[in-house]
């Protein structure tokens, strides 16, 4: 028989859409029944002899549950114990409509076979189908096909029994539900009620899931936040101090908890703690909130727990409360109590593309996917896609649009797709995307400011710079290395001191200050070197060729010259524009070798060792006064030339000439900023590095009483020596391990300008003025 | 919110058929007096008209005719009010003129034009209500068109959809089921020497399911030549019955 279902949709764009569809009704749905002898079919789901001990229903019988029931009590449904039960078509449709993970877990109990669960097909057979009648709502109308099913159900089995009844309980919390089906003659219970009538099987009832049962509660807008208060009144809340204005930060270990650093006068920023999903109130990594403190009786400590958000949740947030509560009971007595707030509203959003994977719905059909971010900062976004199979495998980009107050995740669209997930080149470019490094093509517009090749040295340039092409200048870098910033000789003098020289590549004689090439150059800010590929901060012509410090090709240097005796101290400094050829460009083994091996003589050796032993002086004169050599590993990748896969792994050893070149590296940066400040004595840009507050070393100092030493952080120098005492018995790396851990406590190295500031010490090197003046071409 | 699930896990589909299931066929012939052959179909809920005039002599353009065989030519087009919303352009547009060349290749393989050279035979189809298998209640309401109009054929031509779900072929698909994105393959077919006239797909589909689609659809097509076959014995008896044989 043939009907037909209309009904009228709303469209994305606002329009209405009528929708007619067949249906069809059949007399071939059987009722999967053993006891049934009339149904003709195959195999039957349901048994004969289907008892749940139980004091209210003492005869064999089958349970039917609502969907409210399904959707509240699926723990139940799950335990081994409840067998024989009919699950409606009309049950299951709304189940799926309303929630993925309850109908999925449906869904595995209906194929287990040992549970004996049975769908009945009741929209399309012709006896249990019924149309909508005029003034009654959509769930009324399921409601109703419940009940005339059951009932259709308890007929069509009373005529198959023989001796004991075999009979169907209807299971649903609805009141109304509950009295009309009982007004048909239906044997109907509460879900509550009936477990509870489970004498053989107690542990049922703890189980049962509490729900809000009287009310109808099917509109999935809840709202799980609090509104966000509009801008003019965060902003007079801000004057009047009732709010605070900062930054976001999540925590990255734990999804419920974050940070918020607010803008203090000065450098000073204070950080607030909020914890709990609502008093996150949707605010998204970096985004500028604006926060409301709470009473000091509610403030809270950190926790100690790491949580992370699993398993695509629902629209609603009783899985997250149950965390919540786990949170704050693991709170209770952990770490200092700190100022808490909670977000009252965004000031502005910092939302950018993230990359990530695609976490695929339970629905074989559905479009919303929830996308987990590559960043554990970052909430997991839900996307509407069609082409979700495709995407599965594959790293994407997501952007966020926006977080309404009733949804648990933000919803945002799909971006690109950045390649298959494992693949060397997509990870890359994760990699680079995730920390913003700018990595495309350098445009035209910057291209076209670099030099005409082939370039040489002109008259004009000659006639303004000093012409060292005679010295023995020679470079020693990294092996592969092709961007060569720096160049040293060292020769004597006839008065017995020795001249030492370092010389830089002269970057700013190609780029101009504010041409397209030089504002380029400022937002990449620096060189990346990833393994196997580098990302330059200028093209490669400069980079590589033109600007890099070739051995026996003429290039332009700006040299920094001195005078030093043999005891390493400076007697004269001198600046200048220079030209330079080197004559030879040494990879930091070669140069060691040529320092060991006494059979070789020539000046670019002895250049060497004179270079060797003035640094190992200037070292030693630099720990004296304090400064620290902590240990940050570096390791180094053997690529195989072929497959381009990384075969090998190797810490990097500190040869003496990786010494000799940092010492001199760093003796040039220290006259210039001593030129710099006395030339420009307001506006010099230096460096410096504030000496940690005691608070930051309380990592350490808990390390190290962990093996009973104690390091004195009160100076620098103590600091030093202590860390060089620290040895454990049988435990060599303790010492690296302790370094590393002394790198966590220092802060931030900061530039500034030298009339903003007075003081200009520089801790880690035990310097009282420094700057950055070396390694132009990556900087 | 999900997509609509196409096959239960009981077998059953969005309507309720199972996945062989062939949607409710009715079909009448000679709805209308002035042209040669009329036919109207529905299945389902598509509802098409299909009209026949000729065999007659060649009208536009004289250069067409073909000095051995009729020259067939089939137009396509879909009422405004066929589908969901109001079509802005029912003719010329590419899927109409794309359309009518299938009709066109499919009739040209079933009407034996060599009885009737230097002619053309016209045939037009219009869609009145769409719901899917837009092309094969076509190519069935213009057999019957055909057979009214009394054009001598090979064999009745029956066309069907198939598509695919989960490895499981469903046959005569409706709207929903072609739109959601899945496979949806149109054949048209010579029922008695299971010759194929033409065969349509545009979606992607592994070879090795090739097959079993295929089969599906020329099954399909069987059922619907038997209910053709059907119509059409019917109608013969009511003729007969009126002109009092």
């Amino acid at each position: 028989m043939l009907k037909s279902k209309t009904f009228v949709k709303k469209t994305r764009s606002g329009g209405i859409m009528k929708i007619v569809r067949e249906h069809y009704l059949r007399d071939d749905i059987w009722c999967g029944s053993e006891f049934c002898t009339e149904c003709k079919q195959d195999e039957s789901v349901l048994q004969k002899d289907a008892c749940i001990e139980s004091n209210l229903c003492v005869f064999p019988h089958y349970l039917l549950p609502d969907t409210n029931v399904v959707l509240s009590q699926i723990d139940i449904l799950e335990d081994p114990l409840i067998k024989n039960v009919i699950i409606l078509q009309t049950v299951l449709q709304e189940v799926r409509h309303r929630s993925a993970p309850i109908y999925k877990r449906l869904k595995d109990i209906l194929h287990d076979k040992e549970k004996h669960f049975y769908t009945f097909t009741n929209e399309h057979h012709r006896e249990t189908y019924i149309e909508r009648e005029p003034g009654e709502s959509a769930n009324d109308r399921n409601d109703r096909a419940i009940r005339v099913s059951t009932k259709w159900y308890s007929d069509h089995l009373k005529n198959a029994r023989t001796e004991e009844g075999l009979r169907i309980v209807l299971l649903t919390n609805d009141r109304e539900n509950k009295d009309k089906s009982e007004e048909a003659g239906l044997l109907t219970y509460r879900c509550e009620e009936y477990i509870k009538s489970l004498i053989a099987n107690p542990e049922l009832v703890d189980r049962l899931a509490l729900t809000n049962d009287d009310k109808n509660d099917i509109t999935s807008s809840k709202v799980l936040f609090p509104e966000h208060l509009p801008l003019s009144r965060i902003q007079s809340g801000i004057k009047s101090g009732t709010f605070l204005q900062g930054t976001f930060r999540a925590s990255r270990d734990n999804y419920l908890e974050a940070t918020v650093f607010v803008h203090g006068e000065g450098d000073e920023s204070t950080e607030v703690l909020i914890q709990g999903l609502q008093n996150l109130n949707r605010a998204v990594h970096q985004d500028l909130v604006a926060v409301e403190m709470l009473p000091q009786n509610q403030w809270v400590g950190p926790s100690s727990v790491v949580l992370q958000d699993e398993g695509p949740k629902d629209d609603d947030v009783t899985g997250d409360d149950e965390e919540e509560k786990a949170l704050k009971g693991a709170v209770v007595g952990a770490g200092p109590r700190k100022p808490t707030a909670r977000v009252v509203g965004i000031i502005k959003r910092n939302w950018r593309p993230f990359c990530g994977m695609l976490f695929l719905s339970q629905i074989k059909e559905a479009t919303r996917h929830l996308f987990t971010p590559a960043d554990r900062r970052i909430p997991r976004i839900r996307i509407e896609t069609r082409q979700a199979s495709t995407l599965a495998g594959q790293r994407i980009m997501v952007a966020i649009d926006g977080w309404p107050k009733h949804s648990r995740y933000p919803n945002g669209h799909f971006v690109r797709s950045l390649g298959c997930a494992g693949d060397k080149e997509t990870e890359t470019e994760v990699l680079l995307l995730e920390h913003d490094v700018p990595h495309q093509d350098f445009s035209q517009a910057v291209l076209s400011f670099l030099p005409k090749m082939p370039w040489s040295i002109t008259e004009e340039d000659m006639a303004v710079r000093e012409d060292l092409r005679h010295l023995t200048v020679c470079s020693v870098d990294p092996p592969g290395c092709t961007d060569i910033d720096d160049a040293l000789h060292c020769r004597d003098l006839p008065n017995g001191n020795q001249e030492v020289g370092v010389h830089i590549a002269d970057v700013s004689h190609f780029i101009r200050p504010g041409n397209a090439l030089d504002q380029e150059a400022a937002s990449r800010g620096t060189t990346v070197y990833l393994t196997g590929r580098r990302i330059d901060m200028v093209p490669e012509l400069l980079s590589s060729n033109l600007c890099s410090l070739r051995c026996n090709v003429e290039r332009l240097a700006f040299s920094c010259i001195w005078e030093i005796n043999e005891k390493a101290e400076i007697i004269k400094t001198r600046f200048a524009k220079s030209v330079i050829n080197s004559k030879a460009s040494l990879t930091y083994a070669e140069a060691q070798m040529r320092i060991d091996d006494t059979s070789m003589n020539d000046d670019i050796t002895k250049s060497l060792r004179g270079l060797n032993r003035l640094a190992k002086i200037l070292k030693r004169q630099r720990i004296e006064k304090g400064a620290l050599t902590l240990s940050s590993p570096e390791v180094r990748f053997h690529i195989d030339s072929e497959t381009h896969d990384p075969i090998d792994l190797q810490t990097k050893e500190l040869k003496d000439t990786n010494s000799m070149v940092e010492e001199f590296m760093l003796l040039a940066n220290i006259s210039v900023a001593q030129k710099i400040y006395e030339e420009f004595s307001e506006c010099a840009l230096l460096r410096k590095h504030p000496a940690p507050p005691p608070s930051n070393y309380d990592i350490l100092n808990k390390a190290a009483k962990s093996k009973n030493l104690v390091i004195h952080t009160d100076s620098a120098k103590a600091l030093a020596d202590s860390l060089d005492a620290a040895r454990v018995d049988n435990f060599p790396y303790f010492n690296t391990l302790l370094r590393i851990l002394a790198t966590r406590c220092m802060m931030q190295a900061v530039y500034f300008c030298s009339g903003m500031d007075s003081d200009f010490h520089h801790y880690g090197l035990a310097s009282p003025i420094y700057t950055h003046f070396t390694s132009p071409i990556r900087r | 919110m999900a997509g609509l699930e196409l096959l239960s896990d009981q077998g059953y589909r969005l309507d309720g058929r199972k996945a062989t299931e062939l949607r409710k066929v009715q079909a009448r012939m000679g709805v209308f007096a002035q042209a040669d052959g009329s036919a109207y179909i529905e299945q389902g809920n598509t509802k098409a008209l299909a009209v026949v005039y000729g065999p007659h002599e060649v009208r536009m353009s004289r250069s067409k005719t073909l000095h051995d065989r009729a020259v067939i030519n089939c137009q396509y087009s879909m009422a405004t009010f066929s589908t969901a919303e109001r079509k802005r352009r029912p003719h010329g547009d590419r899927k109409s003129t794309e359309m009518s060349l299938h009709l066109k290749q499919t009739f040209e393989a079933a009407v034996l034009t060599n009885l009737y050279p230097r002619s053309q035979i016209d045939i037009y189809v219009k869609i009145l209500q769409s719901d899917g298998g837009n092309y094969s209640a076509c190519v069935n309401a213009a057999t019957l068109a055909v057979i009214d109009a009394g054009i001598p054929m090979r064999d009745y031509v029956c066309a069907c959809t198939a598509g695919f779900v989960d490895e499981t072929p469903l046959a005569d698909l409706c709207h929903a089921e072609e739109s959601g994105g899945g496979t949806s393959l149109a054949l048209a077919l010579l029922p008695r020497g299971g010759h194929i006239a033409l065969l349509q797909m545009d979606a992607r589909l592994h070879q090795d399911h090739l097959e079993t689609l295929m089969e599906a659809a020329m099954t399909a097509c069987k059922g619907v030549s038997k209910v053709l076959d059907q119509v059409v014995r019917q109608h013969l008896q009511e003729v007969s019955a009126l002109t009092g044989e």
